[in-house]
């Protein structure tokens, strides 16, 4: 069809015109019955305004968009849409991008940040650097090595009860739990992983899917264990025995007393600030040498050919399983420092909703981007937060988002790209 | 035998029978093009909105009698949702056919997302309900209990076993049908011999649209109440169907149905109702593990 109009960039009004009714039509079938009839109880109140506005959205848009590809401009931008066959961009050796003063400027604005930022400012970002974290692990798991994780929220749930359920039993706390949380979302990722990946891809997603539901199943229904709906207290995290609180429990230091300054409420966001910032800058060098090193490789060859890796002698099982453990392991992290931000776990906060909303963070991002990814996750936390008026359109817009990002850029907005090596003296070409 | 176990039989012949409908739709998808629509128990909760909109159009337009209403409603919620099917379809997965492997998944998650929200957002997020159509039941005295097999039952049993009947009827000897299975088969060669494969795969999508649209109207009018979440559960509950049957197979699909539904009743009637999804989530799992061909399938074989 592409081909055919740039031969001939000649409009077609009447197709055009066909095109448009035929999509009223449609959208008047679709929207019809849902949207104009509202039900009520046993009966329904009918809602034309409404209707009349969808569909004529719908046929507008087909319009334009019909005449749009008509045009020379329309057949150029449809010629762009990327085909399967358009991988990783291989960059001249010795190439370095034009964007290379964003990470120290990124570096120094987060140092900066405590100094000046109010508690509000703090939360935010706090939120915004979890959700980097476990748009990070996601991005191994889906972007790197290609396999769809949708109940990615259970590990983060495994991390976030993993400090509650360790509180309350153990008496442990947070810096014992932040390995151990690890640990333990990774070992659960093993026992779910190794089963499942042996086969056909799809499976991992729906069993994924199901072990997300589960997991929240039994926080919710477990009552004597978990609390149930109601959720656990967290204890707020410590350093090196000194608390943050303006009094201290029994026999500790509260932080400020032993610094000699103020008290400030903010003491302990500034904590989970710094630690979490660590943490995040920890991952994003594991993974940036990971991709370089043979089992990062392995990784995206796998994803890219699975029969072609088996029949070179990968092991594709370990391969996959190493990438899901060590996802896995990253939202565990991210749980546990969620659970000491909140201060308190309940099991609403994890729903299919966070998994798919990670998802659309790296599926944004660009699968296999790691700046995209950090990018994408203040973008999609920060953004509703600033939009309040929107939050009721939120899941409308992540879903659009999905099905309009595969369509136009599957690999995501940034695209993977790496520098390739130069030839070594001596070496025939 | 006691009554408990009677009865929780047939409440799991009811229910696996609807499960079977609703797997058929990621059966004959996942044969077709290879892929899991997540999208579809999506489409399964617009069609119990449908429905209940449908029932409420009929009694608004003064008709009363019990025939006239569930056949008025079925046609009704089969026909818009097989269009949902086709426009769904056309958005999200068409656009996608030569696309990477993870790009048709990930643009049904959003589908569902989309599904979901815009049902929230038209209709509220309150729970629904329709009114008991069929009143009445078959009591039988066993032991010290009552067995009974409501007429809502029974019609559900009796429908989704039509509905079974007819799709056999239609893939087995119809010409439709043929061209499904020749795509199923070999999608490249049977376009070579002159099948519009994506026509065929538009069909078979709105197939299994209006299988979820029967089921769809059944559980609707088996529970009576229904909310905008709905699709999620029961989505994963048909696919366990499906992949216990052995997917791509379509008596698979229905045997896998019927005892998913027996067994998840037998499960909640004799150890734990709060636990009986992860019950059925156990059971995807173990069959993954020891028998993923499924009892029907044929083992996968994965060619360049």
């Amino acid at each position: 069809m592409a081909n055919a109009t740039a031969s001939a960039p000649r409009i077609d009004l009447k197709q055009s015109l066909v095109d448009t009714v035929l999509a009223g039509l449609v959208a008047l079938i679709v929207f019809g019955p849902i949207v104009g009839i509202v039900l009520d109880g046993y009966s329904f109140n009918l809602q034309p305004v409404r209707l009349a506005w969808m569909v004529g959205a719908v046929m507008a848009g087909r319009l334009v968009l019909s005449l749009f590809l008509q045009t020379a401009a329309g057949s150029r931008v449809l010629d762009r849409f990327e085909g399967s066959d358009s991988g990783i961009q291989v960059l001249p050796p010795g190439y370095k991008t034009r964007l290379r003063w964003i990470i120290p400027l990124l570096v120094v604005a987060a140092v900066a940040l405590p100094f000046f930022a109010n508690k509000y400012l703090l939360t935010v970002v706090i939120l915004g650097l979890i959700y980097v974290l476990l748009g990070l692990g996601l991005n191994i798991v889906v972007g790197l090595a290609g396999l769809l994780d949708l109940g990615y929220v259970a590990f983060y749930a495994i991390g976030a009860y993993g400090l509650a359920l360790g509180y309350q039993y153990l008496g442990l706390g947070f810096w014992t739990v932040l390995p151990l949380a690890a640990i333990t979302a990774a070992m659960a990722g093993a026992l779910l992983g190794f089963p499942v990946l042996r086969m056909h891809g799809d499976y991992l997603a729906i069993v994924t899917l199901g072990f997300g539901e589960i997991i929240r199943l039994v926080l919710n229904n477990w009552l004597s264990f978990t609390g149930g709906p109601n959720g656990m207290q967290v204890p707020a995290p410590t350093i090196f025995g000194l608390e943050f609180g303006r009094r201290a429990k029994e026999g500790g230091t509260p932080i400020h007393e032993f610094l000699g300054i103020d008290y400030n409420q903010n003491l302990k966001f500034i904590f989970i600030y710094a630690v979490l910032f660590l943490v995040v800058l920890l991952v994003l060098y594991v993974k940036h040498r990971l991709t370089r090193m043979p089992v990062g490789r392995a990784w995206e060859a796998l994803r890219e050919d699975e029969i072609a890796c088996r029949s070179l002698g990968l092991n594709h099982v370990l391969v996959k399983l190493s990438a899901f453990m060590l996802g896995a392991s990253t939202a565990g992290l991210a749980g546990v420092f969620f659970a000491s931000y909140q201060g308190f776990v309940n099991p609403s906060s994890f729903t299919f909703f966070e998994s798919a909303l990670i998802l659309a963070i790296v599926v944004l991002g660009g699968m296999g981007s790691t700046l995209g990814v950090v990018i994408a996750a203040f973008v999609l936390t920060v953004t509703p937060e600033l939009l309040r008026s929107f939050a009721d359109y939120r899941v409308l817009l992540f879903g659009m988002l999905m099905v309009l990002m595969m369509i136009w850029r599957p690999r995501g907005l940034i695209r993977i790209n790496r520098r390739g090596f130069a030839k070594r003296k001596g070496v025939a070409p | 035998m006691d009554g408990i176990f009677l009865q929780q039989m047939i409440n799991g012949l009811t229910l696996g029978s609807v499960y079977g409908l609703i797997a058929i739709g990621y059966t004959m998808v996942y044969g077709i093009i290879g892929m899991i629509n997540f999208a579809h128990g999506e489409v399964y909760m617009v069609s119990a909105y449908l429905s209940a909109i449908g029932l409420a159009l009929l009694a608004f337009f003064g008709l009363h009698s019990f025939p006239l209403l569930i056949l008025g409603t079925l046609i009704f919620t089969i026909l818009v949702t097989g269009v949902y099917g086709w426009v769904i379809e056309r958005i999200a997965y068409k656009p996608l056919r030569n696309s990477t492997r993870l790009a048709p998944l990930i643009s049904a998650i959003g589908m569902s997302l989309i599904l979901q929200n815009y049902v929230q957002l038209a209709q509220g997020p309150r729970q629904q309900g329709v009114p008991t159509l069929l009143e009445g039941a078959f009591k039988l005295h066993i032991g010290d209990g009552w067995v009974q097999l409501t007429y809502t039952k029974l019609f559900i049993l009796l429908a989704s076993f039509a509905g079974m009947a007819v799709l056999t009827y239609v893939i087995q000897y119809t010409k439709l049908g043929r061209m499904c299975r020749a795509t199923q088969q070999d999608r490249k060669m049977a376009s070579i011999l002159g099948i519009n494969t994506d026509r065929v795969i538009s069909y078979v999508f709105v197939i299994g649209a209006a299988m979820a649209a029967l089921a769809g109207v059944l559980i609707t009018m088996n529970y009576g109440t229904f909310d905008f979440y709905a699709g999620f559960i029961i989505g994963i509950k048909a696919f366990t169907a499906a992949v216990l049957g052995g997917i791509g197979s379509l008596p698979g699909a229905m045997l896998g149905g019927l005892i998913l539904g027996v067994a998840e009743a037998q499960f909640s009637g004799m150890v734990n109702t709060d636990y009986k999804d992860v019950f059925a989530f156990g059971l995807l799992v173990t069959i993954l593990i020891f028998r993923p061909q499924g009892l029907l399938g044929r083992p996968q074989v994965s060619k360049v």
